[in-house]
């Protein structure tokens, strides 16, 4: 903070380099959403040809490793995909710092909620024995 | 920090006439926000109901079924299928490719127009052969 309070923000900034973190991030959105391209396809597609969409047909789906371990994948991409989407939108439009805290805040217990409970949900059908 | 001055801001949305890339660019955001909030609370819904034996899940296919359910999963489809190919006309723009002003645009229709038949295909068969 040499220059002291004359310098706008970009004058402070300029000079001290990257932050060195945001390119994670970045990546982390790229890798994700090319899981969740085959993951949702894998979804939709099982969907479509299951001989039926009853609890029990989708249950015995979901019951075998087959249906389970892609379902556990797509829950927890999905979920981290989804926040550090949200996460680039909040930072764009909610600029005052306590509000942006709060905001992403909300967003990331929502969605470990979220994940934790369809996770949990899985793991009843996949591990609790029968229908 | 004190408070910058009133700075001229860049022309936004309002002064541009629309194209294409302009409105895909949105829609990707809005439908990773819709598929984010509305998408993952109905996949924790599905989830938890299905695990929940088939009462809790009676409940939702019931809601499912309904008009208004049904609106809301062409809807997800949709959001699913636009943010998938307006998702990979953006990896194949951070390669560095397809910034020319006609290969761009071009590149948005196909987006709207795929996932547009995509989304009525599969509500088509769904509808007529599936329910």
């Amino acid at each position: 903070m040499s220059l002291g309070e004359s310098a706008t923000p970009l004058g402070t900034a300029r000079g001290l380099g990257s932050a060195r973190q945001g390119g994670e991030h970045w990546l982390t959105e790229r890798v994700t959403s090319i899981a969740l391209l085959l993951l949702g396809t894998w979804l939709i597609a099982s969907l479509l040809l299951l001989p039926s969409l009853d609890q029990r047909t989708v249950f015995e789906w979901l019951r075998a490793p087959s249906g389970a371990v892609p379902m556990a994948l797509l829950i927890v991409i999905g979920f981290k995909h989804a926040l550090d989407g949200m996460k680039v939108v909040v930072d764009d439009y909610v600029h005052d710092p306590g509000n942006n805290f709060a905001v992403n805040t909300v967003l990331l217990f929502l969605a470990v909620g979220g994940a934790a409970l369809s996770l949990f949900a899985l793991a009843r059908i996949a591990l609790g024995g029968g229908a | 920090m004190a408070k910058a001055p009133p700075r001229p801001l860049s022309p936004h949305l309002t002064v541009w006439r629309w194209g294409p890339h302009m409105l895909v660019s949105i829609l990707h955001r809005v439908t990773g926000a819709g598929l984010s909030i509305v998408g993952l609370a109905v996949l924790t819904w599905w989830l938890t109901a299905l695990a929940g034996g088939t009462e809790a899940y009676a409940t939702f296919a019931k809601a499912a079924a309904h008009p208004v359910g049904i609106i809301v999963l062409i809807g997800l489809t949709w959001a699913f299928f636009q943010h998938l190919f307006s998702g990979i006309r953006h990896l194949v723009m951070d390669t560095g490719a397809g910034f020319e002003l006609g290969t761009n645009k071009r590149f948005a229709i196909l987006t709207l127009v795929a996932s547009l038949l995509l989304t009525a295909l599969l509500w088509v068969y769904i509808l007529e052969y599936r329910a």
